[in-house]
This record gives C-alpha cells, sequence and structure tokens, in this order.
C-alpha cells in the first residue's frame, strides 16, 4: 500500500486515538473559547433590540444552537452505533457513550431556555405541542440511553443494546426538526431555514452560527476527554494502558 | 455599541430574569460538566495504578 493513503481503521484502535485525542483537546477548547467571545459579544453587544420581543429574544443565542446541538449530537451518537453495530469496532461503542451526557445536556438546555423564554412570550413555560413534547422524549431518549448502558455490565453487550435503541430513537429527530411544519404547534417556525433566505437581521443570524459552532467545538472537546476515560477504563488490563501509566504524566 | 449602561445591559429591557437564567444555568452546566470529566480522570488515574501496584506486590510476594 503506498504511503499516501491513510489507513482509517488505525485510528480505530484506542491505542493510538487516546494520544490524538488528548492532542486535539486543548485546540477545540481555544475555539469554542473564541467562537464563544465572539459570538456573544454580537449577541448582546451589538445585535438589536428585537421589535416584537424587545431584548428577551436574546434568549435564542443559546436556544438555539442548545437546540441543534441536541439533535445534531444525537444524529452523530447514533451514526458512532451504528457504525459499532456493523463492523464491531471497539472504538465506534466508545464514542457513542461518549456523546449521550453532553447531548441530555443539550437538550435540557433547550428545554430549559425555551421554558424561559416561553413565559414572557407566551405567558406560559410549557405547553404539549409538537415541538416542545418531541424535544422532551428526545431528552428521555438520551436519560433511556444513558441507563441502559450503565445497566448492562460487559461493556460490549451494552453498547449492542444501547446502538439498537439510539438507532431506533433517530426517527424522533426528523420529527422534531419538521414539527413546527406537520403541526399546528405554537412554536415559531424554523429560524434558518436551508431553502430560503434567513428572516432575521445579519449580526442576529452570525451571533447564533457563532454561539453554535461553539457550542459544536465545546461537545467534541469534552465528548474526547469523556471517551479517553472510557478507554482507560474498558482496556485497563491491556499493554498500552499499562505503559501509560507506567509514564509519569499519563 | 447597542447598550448605554451597565446597568441598562443589566436589566435587559425588564427581561433580566429570563435572559440571565438562560445564558446563567448554560454558563454553569459548561463549566461543571468538564469540571465533572477532569475528576473521573483523576480518580480513575489513581485507581488503576493503585490495583497494577497491588497486582505488582502480590506478584513479588508469590516469588520470595
Amino acid at each position: 500500500m503506498s504511503n499516501r493513503l491513510i489507513n482509517w481503521f488505525k485510528f480505530a484502535s484506542p491505542a493510538t486515538f487516546y494520544p490524538l485525542a488528548g492532542k486535539m483537546i486543548p485546540w477545540f477548547v481555544a475555539l469554542s473559547v473564541l467562537f464563544g467571545i465572539a459570538g456573544l459579544y454580537l449577541g448582546m453587544f451589538v445585535a438589536p433590540t428585537d421589535f416584537q420581543q424587545g431584548e428577551g429574544y436574546r434568549i435564542i443565542f443559546i436556544h438555539v444552537p442548545a437546540s441543534w446541538m441536541s439533535m445534531f449530537i444525537y444524529l452523530v451518537m447514533a451514526f458512532w452505533a451504528a457504525l459499532g453495530l456493523a463492523f464491531n469496532t471497539r472504538l465506534s461503542g466508545m464514542m457513542a457513550t461518549a456523546l449521550a451526557p453532553t447531548g441530555a445536556l443539550m437538550a435540557f438546555l433547550s428545554l430549559w431556555t425555551g421554558a424561559l423564554w416561553g413565559k414572557p412570550m407566551w405567558g406560559t413555560w410549557w405547553v404539549w405541542d409538537a415541538r416542545l413534547t418531541s424535544e422532551l422524549i428526545l431528552l428521555f431518549l438520551y436519560i433511556g440511553f444513558i441507563a441502559l448502558q450503565s445497566a448492562i455490565d460487559d461493556p460490549r453487550r451494552a453498547d449492542k443494546a444501547g446502538a439498537v435503541l439510539a438507532l431506533v430513537g433517530v426517527v424522533n429527530i426528523p420529527i422534531i426538526y419538521f414539527s413546527v411544519k406537520w403541526w399546528n404547534t405554537l412554536h415559531q417556525g424554523a429560524s434558518v431555514s436551508l431553502t430560503k433566505s434567513p428572516s432575521m437581521a445579519v449580526t442576529m443570524l452570525w451571533a447564533m452560527l457563532l454561539v453554535a459552532l461553539c457550542f459544536w467545538m465545546y461537545t467534541i472537546a469534552v465528548a474526547l476527554a469523556r471517551a479517553r476515560n472510557i478507554m482507560l477504563e474498558r482496556e485497563r488490563h491491556t499493554e498500552w494502558v499499562r505503559a501509560l501509566l507506567a509514564q509519569p504524566k499519563p | 455599541m447597542h447598550w448605554n449602561s451597565a446597568s441598562e445591559f443589566f436589566a435587559m429591557g425588564g427581561y433580566a430574569f429570563y435572559v440571565w437564567g438562560s445564558f446563567g444555568v448554560t454558563a454553569l452546566i459548561m463549566a461543571v460538566e468538564p469540571i465533572v470529566v477532569a475528576q473521573r480522570r483523576k480518580n480513575l488515574l489513581s485507581r488503576l495504578k493503585r490495583q497494577i501496584a497491588a497486582e505488582n506486590l502480590a506478584q513479588r510476594s508469590e516469588e520470595s
């Protein structure tokens, strides 16, 4: 095989991925901080007041990125889960497990900020409407995934059971995304859509995108850190972990 | 700059509770989650090192 080809399966081995992830984490943290500062500056200091919602609309600078991430993380988690089922690679299950808690937190933040926005704007913290209910189901799917995996002692079987749950739950993602179109809901339509130009001011849009990038980089960093923990824990009897622990700074 | 004073900024046009309630909890979660992961790593490393040391000790006492 020529040297130019990268053997991707090499990175699927925890022994090579562990140090690589360790090197990547500080970069993602730095990017997350940069995007976060830029996004919050634009969103909190530059973006104008909304003519209908006053200053209260600024909640969307967290609400929309957190909601996007809650759905996106689930898709990535299901992707890793599917890969694990198909190729039986060790790393895939670890990545899925590492992503779930952050996904759950993003889903919680989406609901929390949504409630804090809904109270002054709609006059209620919560309604059982399609968008809100399907997002709540997403939070329960994350919690169910975590609970199921921690209830099974054998990590390989836990991975498989979790993967099946994650894949079945994928059906909920398009339901959340299209809920505002399919049903009459209190929730407003998509602020940013792939097919039409966004219905908001350019500074607001940029602020939202930058905060979304910040959340994205944060998620990668914290998920990689958690994956490293899982690798150490699961591979503790292997040679590479033993060699690593013998070093002064593992 | 959109604001005339710091107090105007913190008042958020009367939406202070809702805006800062959202941003505050988000900041809290994004600060606590990495700390929990780092703490877990610290505990894990010391536990694994102890285990290895205990195994080495058991091996040596078997040999002697």
